[in-house]
């Protein structure tokens, strides 16, 4: 992938609130970052970091109340997703950009053939006809390794494993040849062999389709496996960006590197315990004014409770929002 | 399904033989003579008399085996021969009510009309009254829409029919001016003919106000469910993946949630249409409409055994028929069951 290519997605300021009963909770918080063609990027960090939640804003699929996305701009084919009418953002969804979502079990309809819902779209974005889109729902299904797809179009989604019904969600993403695909978790709800499956898949049909993907994980396996770039999240914030093998082979953020040490090793000595992280993650009542990670950081100094610290370019394409220098062991001047 | 539809119509024989003992017992238990509204003049051996014609004086299984006949054999014969003209209708006496003299069943068929109107659109109204709101107050909860829906349907379920009937007499029959549009009959004419566009109107106008009484409480409930139901729904997983394909609102809710809400929705109304045939005792009542809720309540009052014990039968089968019907539909309606 050319450094320097025209980014398919520019994500700016991103801020997305959800208005609860007796406050708010700030859950994306001016998110920016961008995504290349062709590039898969891996967003990690643990529950409630915000990670759904900011690429569910970029399409408005968050239900409104109590969702609400009061800034930003999310750049997508010249346009303003944020503020396009809602037939544009509709040609988007599912024509544009694909969505794979965590739970293959509830993210299909019950009542439908698989056949009509991977159909669905391919009439609305590609005006096809019931036979042409009968034809592509079948290579579609082959696509994704789903055998005897003829047949399986007329399947309800009871009748295929988790697995499998994964396979028609990524088929119904990818119906009308998305530049982007957002998958969401996709492997978290399948058991291991099945997860190693889909991820070959998604590795192997992004290299033939040549999409740019995002991809929402927080096993770290599974980013060292298959992205090019990775965003650390933490508190709705981007912490850390770095391109795959900078972040594993010079994490800067105190949170990546605290996240690092909490992958068991299969080689070396057994440990008594599991390395884990002290705390919680925040919930954010208000727009944060100070690091969110302070309080379970282990270089925490006085700046980090006045200042919410901006990322700091830190190497190629590698930047780090932390007031504390990893590489010279000391608090950045700046 | 054929061969479950059929396993379960077999197995409903024995239930219904079984259901029809139980109430022809429940009957033979209750209180009450048939002759007790005969006048007071009629010496007590004439009464016993009357009660040995009536066939009070045989042992109750013989009782119970000679209706059973009557009802399974004889009444389907005669109809049989009536409407096909295949051979004479059977020798054997048919059903006769002990208050009237006059067959049960042609009874039933007589009042069934006016009750299938009255009740039977009601109902049809109430329910497509109660599914777009049910849908709308589901799709914008706590909206004023909602609130409101909310609001008249806690009415409808608090507010008795023998309340809401009398309350509709006096606005639009008695304060309502005569010449007004908005002046509807209270009493139902059951003999009405209609043959003219006038007696058309007639006929539409003397509905308005049972209908509308019926309706409410109809509404009510269904649309209740049908919001619960909806709500269940729109918050699913395959709801916002609908959305992330591009699909259009009225796509999302009318075709994705609302075929997935309408499975328990549909059950529950097919379980009420027996209710339809049941008649409303108590509309029909303050209405005049000589329906069958009417013909049940002035027979319990005479305690004309044949009649009463014909027309729960009746209610039974209707009941054991539409909770099969309901069973079938849910296998229709959702993929996931499946009878065979």
């Amino acid at each position: 992938m050319p450094d320097g290519a025209q980014p398919v997605l520019d994500v700016r300021d991103l801020k997305t609130v959800f208005k609860v009963r007796g406050g708010e909770v700030h859950a994306v918080n001016n998110v920016s970052f961008n995504l290349k063609p062709g590039e898969l990027l891996g967003v990690v960090g643990e529950s409630g970091s915000g990670k759904s939640v900011t690429m569910m804003s970029l399409l408005g699929l968050l239900p409104t109340p109590p969702a609400d996305v009061q800034n930003g701009t999310v750049t997508f084919d010249g346009q303003d997703l944020l503020s396009v009418d809602p037939e544009t953002l509709r040609t988007v969804r599912g024509g544009k950009i694909g969505f794979v979502f965590q739970d293959p079990m509830t993210s299909l309809n019950p009542v439908y053939n698989v056949g009509m819902q991977i159909m669905e779209p391919l009439r609305k974005h590609m005006g096809m006809t019931k036979k042409e889109a009968t034809v592509r729902a079948k290579e579609l299904l082959e696509l994704v390794g789903i055998p005897d797809a003829e047949r399986r179009l007329k399947d309800y989604p009871h009748q295929f494993s988790g697995g499998m019904r994964q396979r028609v969600m990524i088929a119904i993403a990818l119906a009308c040849d998305p530049k982007v695909l957002i998958a969401d978790e996709p492997t978290t709800a399948l058991d291991v062999t099945i997860q190693a499956q889909i991820l070959e898949l998604m590795k192997d049909l992004q290299e033939r389709l040549g999409m740019a993907v995002i991809w929402i994980t927080h096993d770290l396996g599974v980013v060292a496996g298959i992205a090019d770039r990775v965003l650390v999240m933490y508190g709705g914030q981007i912490v850390e960006q770095s391109p795959t093998r900078e972040l594993f082979k010079n994490p800067q953020h105190p949170y990546t590197r605290a996240l690092l040490k909490t992958v068991p090793r299969v080689s070396g000595g057994r440990e008594a315990r599991l390395a884990i992280i002290e705390g919680q993650p925040p919930i954010l009542g208000a727009q944060p004014t100070a690091c969110p990670f302070r309080d379970r950081c282990d270089v925490a100094f006085d700046r980090c409770s006045q200042e919410n610290p901006p990322r700091y370019a830190v190497g190629a394409g590698h930047d780090a929002a932390c007031f504390y220098d990893a590489n010279t062991g000391a608090p950045r001047d700046a | 399904m054929l061969t479950y539809t059929i396993r379960r119509l077999l197995t409903a024989i024995p239930t219904l033989i079984f259901i029809s003992l139980i109430i022809f017992l429940l009957l033979d238990m209750a209180p009450g003579d048939p002759t007790a509204q005969l006048p007071l003049t009629i010496p007590p051996e004439v009464r016993e008399q009357i009660r040995q014609s009536l066939g009070l004086g045989e042992p109750v299984h013989i009782r119970y085996l000679l209706w059973l006949k009557q009802m399974m054999w004889s009444e389907p014969m005669y109809y049989l021969s009536q409407s096909t003209g295949w051979f004479d209708p059977p020798e054997a006496a048919r059903l006769i009510s002990w208050q009237t003299r006059a067959p049960v069943m042609d009874t039933i068929f007589e009042r069934l009309p006016q009750t299938l109107k009255v009740v039977g659109l009601s109902y049809i109204v109430g329910v497509l009254i109660a599914l777009p709101i049910g849908i709308i107050s589901a799709y914008k909860q706590y909206s004023v829409f909602d609130q409101a829906g909310t609001f008249v349907s806690m009415i409808g379920f608090s507010i008795p029919p023998f309340f809401s009937g009398v309350l509709m007499i006096i606005l639009f029959t008695v304060m309502m001016p005569n010449d007004s549009f908005f002046w509807f009959p209270s009493i139902y004419d059951t003999t009405l003919v209609v043959d003219s566009w006038e007696n058309f109107g007639k006929q539409v106008r003397q509905m308005v106000l049972p209908v509308m009484v019926l309706a409410l409480q109809t509404t009510a409930q269904i649309s209740r469910f049908m919001r619960a139901s909806m709500l269940d729904n729109l918050n699913q997983d395959y709801v916002r993946t609908a959305r992330a394909k591009g699909m259009t609102e009225s796509v999302v809710v009318l075709k994705h949630v609302l075929r997935n809400s309408m499975i328990p929705v549909i059950t529950v109304i097919a379980l009420g249409i027996p209710s339809i045939f049941g008649g409303a005792i108590i509309t029909e009542q303050i209405f005049k409409v000589n329906g069958i809720g009417q013909f049940l309540i002035v027979s319990i009052q005479a305690s004309d055994v044949p009649s009463v014990q014909t027309l729960t039968f009746i209610f039974a089968v209707l009941i054991v028929l539409f909770n099969l019907i309901a069973d079938i539909l849910y296998g229709v309606l959702d993929p996931r069951i499946r009878y065979d």
